[in-house]
């Protein structure tokens, strides 16, 4: 089971009554105003589900899987997600499945 | 930016919706995305990124106060991984 952009449009038309066409925009945007607040280092909290931040990670070695030549990796500025504690306790009380499922 | 901005934000783009509707559709996203995690599911949203649950197995802790030893149940705890997108847009610019 898994949820996409498609399902998230069905459920707006369902529950919220826009049409096809504005669901699917509103998802869109949904998404694309977070990335844009990330976009200028701005970070994102949405109560009840989760932050997202912005970290800059230095240059640190790596090295090439394949011929084992050693290649730095360059510094980079990653998105990270913090789950509110709201979202942990409804995972952590509704789901014990199985470890890889 | 928070939950409340983001709403604007929808609102201010979408005129001709009412400002209930952007609400109710921040609320609807972010309550069925809850939901899907808390059932195990997974969530892929194309040029955003994924969120999944990963497994945290049992260990053995510590009381901090106390420093009684408690069993900590194995659990499951969201995750999520950035797509190549919102990875390559919030990334320094390639020189």
């Amino acid at each position: 089971m898994t949820l996409t952009k498609a399902e998230l449009a069905d459920l707006l038309f369902e529950k919220v009554g826009l049409n096809k066409r504005e669901a699917k925009d509103m998802v869109e945007a949904f998404f694309e105003e977070i990335r844009t607040q990330l976009e200028l280092s701005e970070s994102v909290k949405l109560s009840g589900f989760g932050n997202f931040q912005l970290r800059d990670k230095p240059q640190r070695p790596g090295r090439n899987p394949k011929t084992g030549e050693e290649i730095p990796i360059t510094a980079r500025r990653v998105v990270t997600f913090h789950p509110s504690q709201k979202l942990k306790s409804m995972v952590e009380k509704n789901y014990h499945g199985k470890p890889h499922a | 930016m928070t939950r409340s901005d983001l709403i604007a934000k929808l609102a201010e783009r979408y005129p001709q919706l009412l400002a209930k509707d952007a609400e109710l559709t921040v609320k609807v996203i972010l309550d069925t995305m809850a939901e899907t995690l808390a059932r195990g599911g997974r969530i892929e949203i194309r040029g955003f990124g994924s969120f999944a649950l990963n497994y945290r197995p049992p260990r053995t802790g510590r009381n901090p106060k106390s420093g009684d030893k408690v069993q900590v149940p194995a659990k499951y705890v969201p995750h999520f991984k950035a797509g190549k997108e919102l990875r390559e847009r919030v990334d320094y610019p390639a020189s």
